[in-house]
């Protein structure tokens, strides 16, 4: 069963300066307990696209065209508002880098999951016994006597942890991270990827899971894709895109990370030039201004390759395996 | 050039916290988030500073910086001791000592646009008869931003666009010491790279010198000479960065670099796993505060507090160090 099934999603920012193609024809989907990792430069459009299918664009974004299909028959890019409110919170929970986002400063824990029960019908003492249920899962220590505190009587890596439980409170089909870990130290942030995996296995929910740790997607996602300047350029399971990734920009992104240097060196790899103008998107490739591989060919728009299994790369020369790659 | 350009001593900070009620109750009513810091940046280099949320970072830095009394201790930045100093005398130490903060966005005035925010650090310092469009242009060229970024807003700026801002505003007025607050979360690392590579070269060009707060290792690794892993407001090892790397001694330290998360999703981990409950600074544990968590804590550890030591060139407080 899919989940989640974006079709040639487009969305574009009206600025002062022109139209902004923050997204072009996105494509992808998430299947039932299945775990998808988006990874990109900053300012590739990840949270737009979070942003779209939760219909929390800016005012001045608009989805240009394309379909959010979620859990088979609901086109989130046309639904009305009042119905999209309803879904969110219940069928799709979202976590953010903040968890104080996702707080309420003055009002007990207890009390703000009882709040997110509201159409359970259940009583006071059955969501009460069902918020404990969900602190201990998060591995909240002695979570009867937590329920009346506040979120700052909670450590960060708590309060994280109880934003979480609070997400999954309802049994959402579909779970939106956004740089969940972030603010964690390195030990939290392994103990909350764990903890993810293993609610997700329990309450059968997929993940949408944003994140620059290249390290947190290949520890907890089955599948990724990869974006550059609003544009899904290459998509596969985890291993096959870690160990074989063919799209340039894939291929240097992976070159980036200071993971694979063992130690401290002069100057750290980057990728040289910068995000397109939006506005202005180059024709062909989007990535040709900054591939060193591009030729003639590039200047028209590249094709999606299938290099094997799910593995896709959207460009004219995706036979290039990593090692091949000049430096 | 080998001097200390900033002395930190036994520094204390606290916050009251609870109310009224709290204090009637017998409830601790103050925690020291930063209690008891000692360490020194010597000129030209880069101290980086790492530990998990509400170790108490920020408030380190913040109150470097002075935006929050110190209650005790010493601090020395070019021979001037900071502590007690009023907001108007800590002006041109600010210019001197100027701070990124955490939350690119969020610390950006949202009604300012981009030239506003690069001007901003002119005026505020009296220098608004420089001429400030040429100033926000040199900025932007320094940070890698298109000169049209000036006029964009905020909420216009992606998270990486932001941060170009936040260290353009940082060095705006040459600055001779950086204080940036988790300058890379949430950069890709193609852009985190290229920011690095900004302070690098800012260090190296303008004799900058850096304290630097993240979470990420791999950061502290590449750019930082010197380290130090906070834990509950306290420095529980500090020393140099690739002699920590090589050999941690501190058990917290150790499953710190455990942990880091590798992008290889067949790897085989072996970490060192600890308990997720970090205690609260209203409820110090006794003796060595890490023994709740600690895979390597004794009968002894509960009891007795361990005192600073020197292993080598780093200064830790354990009762068993690692790797002696
Ligand atoms: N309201 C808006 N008006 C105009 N442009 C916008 C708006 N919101 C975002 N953008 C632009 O859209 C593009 C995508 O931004 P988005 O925030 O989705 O990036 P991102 O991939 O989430 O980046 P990061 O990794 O830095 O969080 C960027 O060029 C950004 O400047
Ligand atoms: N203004 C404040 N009032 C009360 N407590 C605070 C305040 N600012 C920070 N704290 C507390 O001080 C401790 C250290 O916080 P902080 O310096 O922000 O940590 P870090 O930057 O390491 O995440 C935390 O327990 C935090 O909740
Ligand atoms: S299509 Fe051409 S320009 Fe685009 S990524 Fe592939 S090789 Fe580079
Ligand atoms: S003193 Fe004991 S509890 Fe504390 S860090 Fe050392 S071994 Fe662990
Ligand atoms: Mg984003
Ligand atoms: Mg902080």
């Amino acid at each position: 069963m899919t989940v989640l099934a974006i079709k040639d999603l487009s969305v574009a920012f009206h600025t002062e300066s022109g139209r902004l193609e923050a997204l072009k024809q996105v494509s992808f989907s998430v299947a039932a307990n299945r775990s998808v990792g988006v990874v990109g430069e900053s300012g590739c459009g990840k949270s737009t696209l979070i942003n779209a299918i939760l219909g929390l664009l800016a005012d001045n974004g608009e989805i240009l065209s394309g379909e959010i299909i979620f859990e088979g028959d609901k086109d989130l890019a046309r639904l009305d508002p009042t119905a999209m409110r309803g879904l969110r919170g219940q069928r799709i929970a979202t976590v953010f880098q903040d968890p104080m986002g996702a707080l309420n400063p003055v009002l007990s824990v207890g009390r703000q999951m009882r709040d997110i029960q509201y159409r359970s019908g259940l009583s006071k003492r059955d969501k009460d016994a069902r918020s404990v249920a969900m602190l201990r899962k998060v591995r909240i220590p002695d979570p009867e006597s937590r329920l009346t505190q506040f979120p700052h009587e909670f450590s960060g890596g708590m309060k994280q942890r109880i934003a979480i439980a609070m997400a999954l409170m309802m049994e959402p089909a579909l779970l939106i991270a956004d740089e969940p870990t972030t603010a964690l130290d390195a030990t939290l942030e392994v103990a909350t990827i764990e903890l993810l995996k293993d609610l997700q296995r329990d309450i059968g929910c997929s993940v949408l899971f944003i994140s620059h740790h290249l390290g947190v997607i290949a520890e907890l996602c089955d599948e990724m894709i990869v974006m550059y300047a609003g544009e899904v350029v290459e998509s596969g399971t985890t291993r096959e895109i870690f160990h074989d990734a063919r799209h340039p920009y894939t291929q240097k992104l992976l070159a980036c990370d200071p993971a694979r240097l063992s130690q401290r060196v002069p100057r750290l790899p980057t990728i040289a030039g910068t995000l397109p103008d939006l506005r202005r998107r180059p024709s062909g490739c989007v990535f040709q201004p900054r591939c060193d591989r591009a030729d003639a060919q590039c200047l028209t728009t590249p094709p999606s390759a299938p290099v094997g299994g799910s593995h896709i790369a959207h460009c004219w020369h995706s036979d290039v395996p990593l090692g091949a790659m000049s430096a | 050039m080998n001097e200390d350009l900033l002395r930190v001593s036994d520094l204390r900070v606290s916050f009251r916290v609870g109310g009224l009620s709290a204090r009637l109750a017998g409830r601790a009513t103050e925690i020291e988030a930063v209690s008891g810091v000692s360490f020194t940046l010597q000129r030209g280099s880069t101290f980086a500073l790492v530990g998990e949320s509400g170790s108490g970072k920020t408030t380190l830095a913040r109150t470097l910086n002075g935006l929050q009394p110190v209650k005790a201790g010493t601090i020395v930045f070019e021979g001037q001791e900071l502590q007690g100093l009023s907001n108007a005398a800590m002006k041109p130490v600010r210019r001197r000592m100027p701070m990124m903060f955490q939350d690119p966005v969020g610390s950006l005035s949202p009604r300012l646009s981009v030239r506003s925010l690069l001007s901003e650090p002119f005026v505020i310092h009296g220098l608004s008869d420089r001429d400030l469009n040429a100033e926000v242009t040199r900025l932007l060229a320094l940070v890698g931003l298109p000169r049209d970024f000036a006029d964009r807003y905020p909420h216009q700026l992606s998270g990486g666009q932001a941060r170009r801002v936040g260290v353009a505003r940082a060095i705006a007025l040459d600055p001779v010491l950086v204080v940036a607050d988790e300058p890379t979360a949430g950069l890709d690392v193609s852009v985190q790279g290229e920011v690095l590579n900004l302070l690098n070269d800012l260090r190296d060009r303008m004799g900058l010198s850096m304290l630097i707060i993240t979470h990420n290792l791999h950061v502290v690794r590449q750019i930082a000479d010197r380290m130090a892993v906070m834990y509950l407001g306290r420095f529980v090892e500090q020393g140099e960065t690739e002699a920590i790397f090589r050999a941690p001694h501190h058990p917290y330290t150790a499953a710190l670099l455990s942990a880091n998360p590798e992008p290889d999703p067949d790897r085989v981990h072996q970490r060192i796993t600890l308990p997720a409950d970090v205690p609260s600074l209203l409820a110090r544990p006794s003796g060595c505060e890490f023994h709740t968590r600690c895979p390597q804590a004794e009968g002894r550890c509960a009891l007795d507090v361990p005192v600073p030591a020197s292993v080598g060139d780093s200064r830790l407080t354990c009762h068993f160090p690692l790797n002696t």
